[in-house]
């Protein structure tokens, strides 16, 4: 287990910022309750993911170092999504591994952690469910899974709420096809892979589906809403923060 | 099809798409197929060390390659194994084509071979009146419905019984219609034995070539390569020059992966090691054996330190079974040899970004297909590296074919925009000014589109009302 | 050969790239290691073996080298079989013609070359070969067919019945090439086999005799038999 620091910088996310900013504030909470101090820059902007994986690496640069230039002190690095953690932890490096900032890349790399992944590992929180009894389903997103190697922290703090019953997908391991940019250039495969998404989410029989990562809960979220399967898709950290909070 | 055709690819997606049958077919045989793969690599340790072996293998056979191949070709032809070399599948094709006819033979027998798909050969052969036989059960059925495979391990996987019934009903004489899998099975070996006997040249391709010892393998479960290669007096291998190996211990983890990663299978039921044409003395096996080397494009990928990685390629299909497109689409809907993740990596490169770039976003990026590959090639890395070269003329010798096709899209466009306005410390109250940002340099047209896509099945995001920047600032939460 | 000058053509050019491409890229890192040998003891060898080619359906009768003739001919009754193709000069061929009775199938000798006999060799029902040992990691044999025990006999009959020696049993592939130095000298056609031929092609449903043979039979000759565990 990693020494647990006084200060964290938190890394919001474009999509949290947008769409989500109660996620990111509930991630902001999480962390505050465990007597962290959250730092968060307000120079912070994406991660520069989308444009990357739509093959602009140049562009990903001059984004990913106003990033770099945002988070300066060496506190650790604090995401909520598995996705844009990845990208900063493993892409960054690569990303730079030519370039003059090679060095602040892999230190600043070195820093990044994925928000259950610090509040199980670093923080070993415990918690304390307040809630009713709710069946819940959880959605690994491909870059938690992959990448960071977090989505036993991730269900792990939802075992630990014990009015919680968790059921597993059939498909757990697959992506929900939204994949950034893939969702609006490959409209047919990528609504094909959330239709069959959101099908696996309602034969489990819970009443919310939970993930890490907002990019699949807006493709998740959006596809169940457009097919009336009233089942809310909802970020982990704002889900324990209400039902730690009663 | 060759690089002439052009793909339609968004008309074949979404006909795949549409298809019911072809979407039941391919799920249930690509679940089975990652859960026998599962089961057999079971023991995690194991699999990551037998997988760093399996890709150091390969890396040292690239790095290794040119001598290696000179020393397989002396090893060959030591052992009476005649070598031919072609840059092109049209090379490689003629040179086959010279061979049968030189044989006057117009019975050739094949084993499964996904080069010889690459080649073209059997469409070549037919047109010089020569009868290219697929004999892999799989293969047969298709080449029987004059269709090409959609997967690289199990060709037929698209079809389902009640489609083989009715298809060997209709185009096998006297075939009464059954859709009974053995029944299915036996009628196919009844034909099939019958051409193995008059064969006249057997056509096969190789899962590895040992360098040191001039040795062919050949992996297959059904015995009709043993069959092709064994029954008639003449042989032809053809091969893509990457399969070469240093070493005969460097077969055993690749062919232990190999299995593993296609069908879960421990081994197949034969794995067949050829060294050598009949000896004098030896009462049976081909009088000739050739082995034909193809290029198509291979060398110049060879040159490129990321892109080469695709050439440590064993062609498990591994990638395709776990790919949740390719489980969605088949291979038919690529429109190319090479379907799935490896398809889509390796089909850009030979056949040009221009042609066949569009395979590249034909992928969320999930990297399913990186985590199974038993020779840990960076499948996701190439496909963003393609991505890039689509939009980017580059200005390298080891650039892909067809690099900056796309390099007048109003998308470059966006990305310098959006680069723009995140890497601007004052762009930072991000908010919907993002989104109006994204809208202000798309067409309108891109943006119609765009809201139209995401709508397909989905309702639309909705934004907040306060950004996370704006409600971190009013908590007071520090930002330093 | 044919064409050789567009041939050497064709090769130059290739190698030509090949260098270039190989002397564009450095060395990488050093190599990861061969994987741990595998121990098995005698037993083991054997016991798995057995295990993993019954799971691909072959038939294995565990027997020794003074009953194994005796068990063949147990095998040989249970069936209708119109012959049993085998190799008059080797060892196991004299055996089997010093022992043969008038109910067993007829012993057809493989003596002329595939073209004088490929009618038979397609016609009859079994062939019995010899193996060159076991892998007992995957389940499988190991067969180097030769000028007396050529290629065909575990091919062409329906039935391929094959006498494996238990001491030969490897625990792998890898050992097996190592320890009988395969790469000095490779023969023909070297084989593994693991079971009847079969397939999965419709269906992924697994059916067995594809094309060749749908029945293996392996007699073990285990001179040295674990003795049997309590149950």
């Amino acid at each position: 287990m990693s020494t647990r620091p006084e200060k964290v910088y938190f890394f919001g996310t474009c999509l949290i910022d947008l769409c989500y900013p109660q996620a990111g504030m509930a991630g902001i909470d999480l962390l505050q309750q465990q007597g962290i101090e959250v730092v968060f820059p307000q120079k912070q902007s994406c991660c520069g993911q989308p444009a990357y994986n739509a093959g602009f690496p140049e562009e990903t640069k001059k984004v990913a170092r106003q990033q770099l230039k945002a988070f300066p002190k060496d506190y650790p690095i604090v995401v909520p999504s598995g996705s844009c953690g990845g990208m900063l932890k493993h892409h960054y490096p690569r990303l730079f591994a030519d370039e003059p900032e090679a060095a602040e890349a892999q230190r600043f790399a070195g820093r990044v952690y994925e928000l259950t992944e610090f509040l199980v590992t670093v923080l070993d929180v415990k918690l304390e469910d307040r809630g009713p009894p709710i069946k819940a389903t959880w959605h690994s997103s491909c870059s938690a899974l992959r990448e960071m190697g977090v989505i036993e922290h991730s269900k792990s703090l939802i075992r630990q709420l014990q009015n919680v019953e968790l059921i597993e997908l059939q498909r757990e391991r697959e992506c929900c096809g939204f994949g950034g940019t893939f969702s609006v250039k490959q409209p047919d495969l990528s609504s094909a892979m959330v239709a069959d998404k959101a099908a696996d989410i309602e034969q489990t029989g819970a009443s919310v589906v939970l993930s890490g990562d907002c990019g699949c809960l807006l493709n998740i979220g959006g596809a169940l809403e457009y097919r009336q399967i009233p089942i809310p898709a909802r970020h982990i950290a704002d889900f324990i923060l209400e039902r730690t909070h009663g | 099809m060759a690089s002439t055709t052009v793909v339609d690819f968004p008309s074949n997606f979404i006909k795949a798409l549409g298809n019911p049958q072809l979407r039941r077919n391919l799920r249930a045989a690509m679940d089975t197929l990652g859960l026998r793969r599962r089961t057999l690599f079971a023991d995690p340790a194991f699999f990551a060390q037998l997988r760093a072996r399996g890709d150091a293998i390969r890396q040292r056979s690239l790095r290794k390659l040119p001598q290696l191949l000179e020393q397989l070709e002396r090893k060959c032809t030591e052992n009476g194994i005649q070598v031919h070399w072609a840059e092109t599948t049209t090379e490689a094709s003629q040179i086959c084509l010279d061979l049968i006819q030189r044989h006057n033979a117009t019975r050739v027998i094949k084993g499964k071979s996904m080069v010889s798909e690459e080649m073209h050969l059997n469409h070549v052969l037919e047109e010089h009146g020569i009868e290219a036989l697929e004999t892999d059960l799989g293969e047969y059925i298709i080449q029987l419905d004059h269709e090409t495979p959609s997967h690289i391990i199990v060709p037929a996987i698209h079809k389902n019984r009640d489609q083989i019934a009715h298809l060997f009903h209709e185009k096998i004489p006297d075939t009464p219609y059954t859709e009974v899998v053995e029944e299915l099975n036996a009628i196919a070996r009844k034909v099939l034995r019958e051409k193995f006997f008059a064969g006249e040249v057997g056509v096969s391709g190789a899962n590895f070539a040992v360098a040191e010892t001039g040795t062919l393998c050949l992996v297959e479960n059904e015995g009709n390569g043993r069959m092709c290669t064994t029954a008639p007096p003449v042989h032809i291998v053809v091969m893509g020059l990457e399969k070469v190996v240093e070493r005969l211990e460097d077969v055993p983890p690749l062919l232990r992966l190999l299995t593993g990663s296609a069908t879960g299978q421990l081994i197949t039921t034969y794995f067949n090691m050829i060294t050598s044409p009949r000896k004098p003395g030896e009462k049976d096996g081909p009088r000739e054996v050739h082995l034909v080397l193809l290029d198509n494009g291979r060398s110049k990928i060879l040159a490129d330190p990321q892109l080469r990685e695709t050439l440590k390629c064993i062609r498990c299909g591994a990638c395709l079974n776990h790919c949740p497109v390719y489980t969605r689409l088949g291979g038919h809907a690529y429109g190319y040899v090479y379907p799935g993740p490896i398809g889509s990596i390796l089909t850009p490169q030979i056949e040009g970004l221009d042609h066949a770039g569009a395979m590249a976003s034909a992928s969320s990026l999930c990297g399913a297909c990186e985590e199974v590959c038993p020779v840990k090639i960076p499948i996701t890395h190439i496909l963003r590296r393609l991505r890039n070269e689509s939009y980017n003329k580059v200005d390298s010798p080891n650039a892909v074919k067809g690099h900056g096709y796309k390099s007048n899209l109003a998308e470059s466009l966006t990305w310098k925009g959006w680069a723009m306005s995140n890497a601007a410390p004052w762009a930072n109250a991000l908010n919907a000014k993002m989104l109006a940002m994204l809208g202000s340099q798309l067409t309108k047209l891109t943006k119609v589109e765009l809201v139209k896509n995401w709508s397909q099945g989905r309702t639309l995001p909705r934004f907040a009302p306060k950004s996370l920047h704006v409600l971190a600032k009013e908590k007071g939460i520090p930002h330093e | 050969m044919s064409e050789v000058g567009e041939v050497s053509h064709a090769r130059d050019h290739i190698l030509t790239r090949l260098r270039a491409a190989v002397a564009q890229v450095g060395e990488s890192a050093p190599e990861a290691g061969a994987l741990p040998p595998l121990d098995f003891d005698r037993a083991e060898r054997v016991a798995r073996l057995k295990r993993l080619m019954e799971a691909m359906h072959a038939e294995i009768v565990v027997t020794d080298s003074t009953g194994w003739v005796a068990a063949l001919k147990n095998v040989l009754r249970q069936r209708t079989l119109n012959g049993l193709l085998y190799a008059p000069e080797t060892p196991l061929g004299a055996t089997l013609a010093a022992a043969w009775e008038d109910d067993l199938p007829p012993l057809v000798g493989y003596t002329q070359e595939v073209e004088q006999c490929k009618e038979q060799l397609f016609a009859i029902d079994a062939g019995i070969t010899s193996t060159k040992g076991g892998i007992a990691e995957v389940g499988a044999l190991i067969l180097w067919p030769d000028a007396h025990e050529p290629r065909l006999m575990s091919l062409a009959p329906a039935v391929h019945i094959a006498v494996l020696d238990a001491d030969r049993i490897h625990n792998s592939l890898a050992e097996a090439m190592a320890q009988e130095r395969w790469a000095e000298g490779m023969p023909t056609n070297a084989l593994l086999i693991s079971g009847p031929s079969k397939t999965a092609d419709i269906e992924l449903v697994l059916t067995f005799g594809v094309h060749g043979p749908k029945e293996l039979i392996v007699l073990i000759l285990d001179d040295q038999p674990a003795p049997s565990a309590p149950s």
